[in-house]
């Protein structure tokens, strides 16, 4: 009959065929009136100014990469964990040793501060005034309290 | 490309039906932009907060025109704001609506004899569909308009080619 | 220090640049100062120890009818609790003030505001454009001869 991987398969024959139906509907039904001023990028109403390219920051990638290396050490853990009972100690050490050497990593990426989100230090600008360069008077009930 | 919009000249039952649901599936949704400008945009927060509620009615307010069917103009439109608004009429997709909240962008308001800066009435730049009355009226007056909007949305029809 | 005492503490040490003063009978008392000199009055005011007046409070433009405009300086000391008007004069033919917006940082949004409404050039500011009309409008809708434009982009201005 049909084998594990055949439903698989007829599930994602499924999943395919709804998203599409639903987008052919879509398509089918609605308006389509493109013109200039339509197709304009979105600025808040203004002429838009400028490229949309930016540079963004690297921490972004930073975590973006201790996460990856990560997950897939947790996809690891997936299919060890359904078949562990069927092996005994000899999966279970050896999974520990897996996890220890990751987590070795883990340490390093720790104490080498990646895993923080640095704050910059704020810079307070200064300007030239004459303000508050008197001491400002004390009334004579605070002076004695 | 739109095989169904505007296509069809004498009515017939698969029309008509067809119709009947897209219209109330329009009219169950509108998620409105925001555009509050002025006073009539605390009034317009008032409806949508939870003692005279918006969301009922299926509306949701978004940022941004692309993801939105009715533009709520609640305020006054000075002409600085004005070629702004026809930006992002523009850029909304149709359906599109528009229900002009307010005595300021239905006519100008208080500003209609002095005013040099305000655009005297909103459908001067945008076609409008549905105007509120008030100063700033009030949300059981906005919630009429938007009600309004729908009886307009069930009568129209975006299959049926409309015979001028 | 009263108005008076402040007068004389100014007049003593800018005796030109003062030509008038109203002390008593107004709510308040005003110093006229002569346009040209406006920044070094305004910069003794902040820094004088007897003074101390570190916050401008408004800075508006006037038009007196007759081609006659003005700027009107409300002053206020924090540390001393004093407050006094200044008020300079300028002609609409030559609407050149100097700019106290080194003394205090606040000037800047209100020069751009008399100049934009006004048509009174700051001289020394270093950023003097429109701030609430658009860029491209024509004219200084609060003098007392502003006509309104009939068109404005395309769009009907009046009613």
């Amino acid at each position: 009959m049909l084998t594990e991987f055949g439903r698989v398969l007829i599930f994602l024959i499924l999943g395919v065929l709804f998203v599409a139906i639903g987008m052919a509907t879509a398509w089918v039904l609605r308006p389509n009136r493109p013109y200039p001023s339509k197709l304009t990028t979105y600025e808040c109403g203004e002429v838009p100014l400028g490229d949309t390219r930016v540079r963004f920051n690297i921490r972004f990638y930073v975590i973006a990469l201790i996460f990856i290396i990560f997950d897939v050490e947790v996809v690891f853990l997936f299919p060890w964990a359904t078949v562990y009972q069927n092996l005994g100690w000899f999966a279970f050490v050896e999974m520990l040793v897996f996890l220890g050497i990751l987590f070795v990593g883990y340490a390093y990426v720790w104490r080498k501060g990646d895993l923080d989100w640095d704050k910059p230090t704020p810079r307070i600008p200064v300007y030239e005034h004459g303000i508050g360069v008197r001491e400002p008077e004390l009334h004579q009930e605070e002076v004695e309290a | 490309m739109g095989l169904l919009d505007q296509r069809f000249e004498n009515s017939n039952v698969f029309v008509t039906s067809m119709d009947n649901l897209l219209s109330w599936a329009r009219l169950s949704s509108l998620w409105g932009m925001q555009f509050g400008l002025a006073c009539c945009a605390i009034e317009m927060m008032a409806t949508g907060a939870s003692h005279y509620d918006f969301d009922r009615f299926g509306t949701f307010f978004r940022g941004s025109p692309r993801q939105s069917d009715v533009m709520i103009v609640a305020g006054t439109v000075t002409l600085k704001m004005a070629s702004r608004i026809k930006t992002l009429y523009d850029q909304m997709s149709e359906p599109r609506y528009v229900i002009s909240m307010g005595s300021c962008s239905n006519c100008g308001g208080p500003y209609w004899e002095h005013g040099y800066h305000v655009l005297k009435g909103v459908d001067r730049v945008i076609p409008v569909d549905v105007y509120v009355p008030g100063c700033p009226p009030r949300p059981e007056a906005l919630m009429e308009g938007l009600i309004k909007l729908q009886e307009k949305i069930r009568a129209g029809s975006l299959i049926q080619k409309k015979t001028a | 220090m009263t108005a008076q005492e402040i007068h004389d503490v100014v007049k003593s040490r800018f005796g030109d640049s003062i030509p008038d003063a109203r002390l008593v009978g107004v709510i308040d008392p005003y110093i006229k100062v002569a346009p040209d000199r406006i920044k070094d009055v305004a910069a003794f005011l902040r820094d004088d120890e007897r003074l101390r007046f570190d916050l401008l409070m408004c800075l508006s433009g006037v038009d007196y009818t007759g081609g006659k405009l003005g700027v009107v300086y409300h002053l206020n000391s924090t540390k001393l609790d004093q407050k006094i008007v200044l008020k300079v004069d300028v002609t609409a033919d030559h609407p050149h003030c100097q700019s106290v917006e080194s003394v205090w940082k606040t000037a800047n949004w209100h020069e751009r505001e008399a100049f934009d409404l006004y048509g009174i050039i700051f001289d020394g500011h270093p950023d003097l454009r429109r701030i609430l009309l658009p860029d491209d409008w024509e004219g200084h809708p609060m003098r007392k001869d502003y006509q309104v434009p009939e068109f404005y982009n395309g769009m009907k201005v009046p009613y």
